[in-house]
């Protein structure tokens, strides 16, 4: 066990997964000798040589293709976006190839692939440095959607990407990436060296997808959340004096419903936080599954705490990030439903 | 106040002959055959940039097998080549005759550019790699990939090896060579140079192909795929079959102002061919002479395969409506199965009587596989792949949302 930020996480994950299987390649723009704009790669290409880790031209499209075409000969490619605001140009390789990739070649062909994109705001990062585009992943069928939350996650989820048989779209939190964030950007940033979540065990320990994990235990209603809005919505339970139990979903796609379901008709309530844009955000589909779900347990419309339907701003940061007041406000609202 | 400039005015490219008009290729120039030479396979690219330009021959008008590119094949191995060809053109006609029947949905042939995936199939290696576009089966029907694979295929029954997932023709064959076909234009390109990448990863002796016609060119993963090529100088063989048309549009739309689509390597530093793609000696002779240079690590070459595509673009394509019918018998480049016969009848190694007969054989053989495949069944006619199974394979474990939604379907 050491202490590690989730950026060391990453990296150690990275390192374990190399060093257990000489298939796993690992590239992208800046990931080789420099080791990352964010760190994540730091030391990777010295240890295990530049046909393993190296840098990327700047083409989001021909990092993915070449990849899906290296998952089909045999290898196991950890790629990186450098911000996910970029993945765009990679879009049709993703959907068109990597997420189908299986299906259309009943198996005689896969696409074992990790993608990694730092992801997220509360960094002034403005419109292309912070956006969430989860949803655009979890509509494609074929592939998986993973975003940790604490550097433990980090390195689990991780491992169980690169073992995981189909493609993986992994989405870091870059505001969590040195220490956990609730949204008050007033006070100072607490670095994972010093945070409890900060342990990460040694070595090879994975934690499966599809597994979400209850961070706060409550009675009286359910938030769901992932990523930085995990902390927001633990913050805003504290200071709104409501007792919710606050789920981390950490797998977005495919989802642990039995462990929304069970809490939600536990509670009978429902508010589901995102940083994402709201309309046809993942926070509708959540929305959708427990009501189908959950309908006659609810005791109260669920509601929604997400980004407003615009580009992210620069200078409106904080006017837009879903912070503990808005999701403070929305538990107090859910209570009295 | 006023410019002192004339209006600007849009450059919208426009082919040489629509519909009524009589096609010219008057000023489509084409070299010699055994003109051009044939460099080392280590050649520096930048020494061979009039390569791009011209078009590398073998057969002359005479069907002599001519120059540094000819002698490459046995006269055995041209006889087998001329029965892919032939195999392919008779299944594409019967294909195309039982879309019409409404066997099945759609079809697409090969119609004059047999020679170009035919030939190419012969000059790789087992365990190489292509990354085929929709109309490259010659790759399949050359390694004796089984026609009723195909046609199970072509007709979604119980027996398709894709399970019905997947629209006609768009083949997979690990086994066979041959990528999972896509729908989506351009996107194999540049995977074909990520999987010689993870060849020379690997430390692997095996090299990769990809395949785009002309119109795909001008897809950004065109781009991708020459960057990464170059870049990384992966072993693989980049084929562009220039048939002229994209659908309906010409090629001139796609290619824009540079000369040829060859010459777009040279700004990659990528040694780059054009070639007579109705001329099976020189396809064969340019893909082995290019698998060799990938093989050896020398890097990638560009081949351009100059060809016409003679049929529509598709089952769903009536080519009447924006070129000339009488341009596929204009064009200079003649059929490559009657250039080849013709080669093999002026060496003494063919005659009419075996080309009948063998017409008849291949006939005979593909119209007995389609029987096969037909008492299996055609799309929505006997033996149909399970409802159930299309909710398989979308991952390697299924989860739980998708069995719950199997199960709603009823399954």
């Amino acid at each position: 066990m050491a202490q590690m930020t989730m950026i060391e996480a990453i990296r150690d994950a990275h390192d374990v997964a190399m060093a257990a299987d000489d298939k796993v390649v690992v590239f992208g723009e800046d990931v080789g000798f420099f080791g990352g704009v964010f760190r994540c790669t730091a030391g990777l290409q010295e240890k295990y040589g530049s046909a393993r880790c190296f840098d990327a031209p700047i083409n989001e499209s021909g990092i993915v293709g070449t990849a899906i075409g290296m998952a089909a000969y045999g290898l196991k490619p950890v790629i990186e976006i450098q911000f996910a605001d970029y993945v765009y140009p990679a879009y049709d390789q993703i959907v068109s190839e990597a997420a189908r990739l299986r299906h259309r070649s009943n198996g005689d062909f896969t696409c074992p692939l990790v993608i990694r994109m730092p992801t997220g705001g509360g960094i002034f990062g403005g419109q292309t440095h912070s956006q969430s585009p989860e949803a655009i992943f979890t509509h494609v069928s074929g592939l998986k959607v993973v975003i940790p939350s604490n550097p433990a996650d980090a390195k689990g989820l991780f491992l169980s990407a690169v073992a995981d048989p189909d493609p993986v779209i992994f989405l870091e939190p870059k505001r969590l990436y040195n220490g956990p964030f609730d949204g008050h950007h007033d006070r100072p940033l607490t670095s994972w060296k010093k945070h409890p979540l900060g342990d990460v065990p040694d070595g090879d320990v994975s934690i499966p997808l599809g597994k979400a994990k209850i961070t706060r235990e409550g009675a009286d209603v359910t938030v769901l959340a992932y990523g930085t809005m995990v902390y927001v919505a633990e913050a805003a339970a504290e200071e709104a004096g409501v007792d919710a139990e606050v789920i981390d979903l950490r797998t977005l796609m495919p989802l642990d419903l039995d462990t929304i379901v069970a809490s939600v008709q536990k509670t009978g309530r429902c508010v589901i936080v995102h940083e994402a844009t709201r309309t046809s955000g993942f926070g509708a589909e959540l929305m959708s599954l427990v009501q189908e779900s959950c309908f006659y347990h609810l005791e109260a419309p669920m509601i929604r705490v997400t980004g407003w339907d615009t580009p992210y701003p620069h200078a409106q940061e904080w006017e837009y990030f879903p912070g503990p007041a808005r999701v403070g406000e929305a538990l107090k609202k859910v209570m009295e439903g | 106040m006023t410019s002192t400039y004339e209006p600007l005015s849009l450059n919208v490219p426009e082919p040489g002959c629509r519909p009524g008009d009589t096609p010219d290729f008057s000023d489509f120039e084409i070299p010699r055959a055994g003109e051009v030479k044939r460099p080392p396979v280590d050649v520096d690219p930048d020494t061979i940039r009039d390569m791009a330009f011209s078009i590398v021959r073998v057969l002359n008008k005479d069907g002599q097998a001519v120059g540094d590119w000819a002698g490459a094949l046995t006269a055995g191995e041209l006889r087998q080549g001329l029965r892919h060809m032939m195999t392919l053109r008779t299944f594409d006609a019967r294909m195309q005759t039982a879309q019409r029947q409404g066997k099945t949905s759609f079809y697409m042939q090969h119609l004059g550019e047999e020679a170009v995936s035919c030939a190419f199939a012969r000059a790789l290696q087992p365990g190489d790699m292509n990354f085929p576009t929709y109309r490259q089966a010659g790759l399949l029907i050359a390694s004796d990939y089984p026609m009723l694979t195909m046609m199970n295929q072509i007709y979604s029954n119980a027996e398709d090896p894709l399970h019905g997932r997947q629209l006609p023709i768009m083949y997979s064959s690990k086994a066979h060579g041959f990528f999972s076909i896509s729908g989506n234009l351009g996107t194999q390109f540049v995977q074909s140079v990520g999987w010689a990448m993870a060849s020379a990863i690997s430390g692997d002796t095996k090299i990769a192909t990809g395949w785009i016609g002309d119109g795909s060119t001008a897809e950004s993963d065109f781009h991708s795929a020459m960057v990464f090529a170059s870049t990384y100088k992966a072993p693989v063989v980049l084929n562009i079959v220039n048939n002229q048309w994209a659908i309906s549009t010409f090629q001139g739309i796609a290619r824009g102002g540079v000369g040829t689509f060859a010459a777009r390597g040279h700004g990659f530093g990528i040694a780059s061919i054009r070639v007579d793609g109705n001329d099976y000696l020189a396809v064969h002779a340019v893909a082995k002479w290019a698998a060799e240079r990938a093989r050896l690590g020398h890097g990638p070459t560009l081949i351009e395969y100059v060809t016409y595509r003679a049929g529509g673009h598709s089952t769903s394509d009536d080519p009447s409506a924006y070129r000339s019918g009488s341009e596929a018998d204009a064009w200079p480049l003649g059929d490559p199965l009657e250039r080849l016969k013709a080669h093999l009848i002026a060496i003494g190694e063919w005659t009419e009587d075996r080309h009948r007969q063998a017409e008849a054989e291949i006939l005979d053989e593909v119209t007995t596989i389609q029987k096969q495949a037909e008492a299996v069944g055609t799309l929505g006619d006997g033996q149909a792949p399970s409802p159930r199974d299309m909710f398989e394979g979308v991952y390697e474990t299924m989860p739980p949302h998708l069995i719950r939604q199997r199960q709603e379907a009823g399954y």
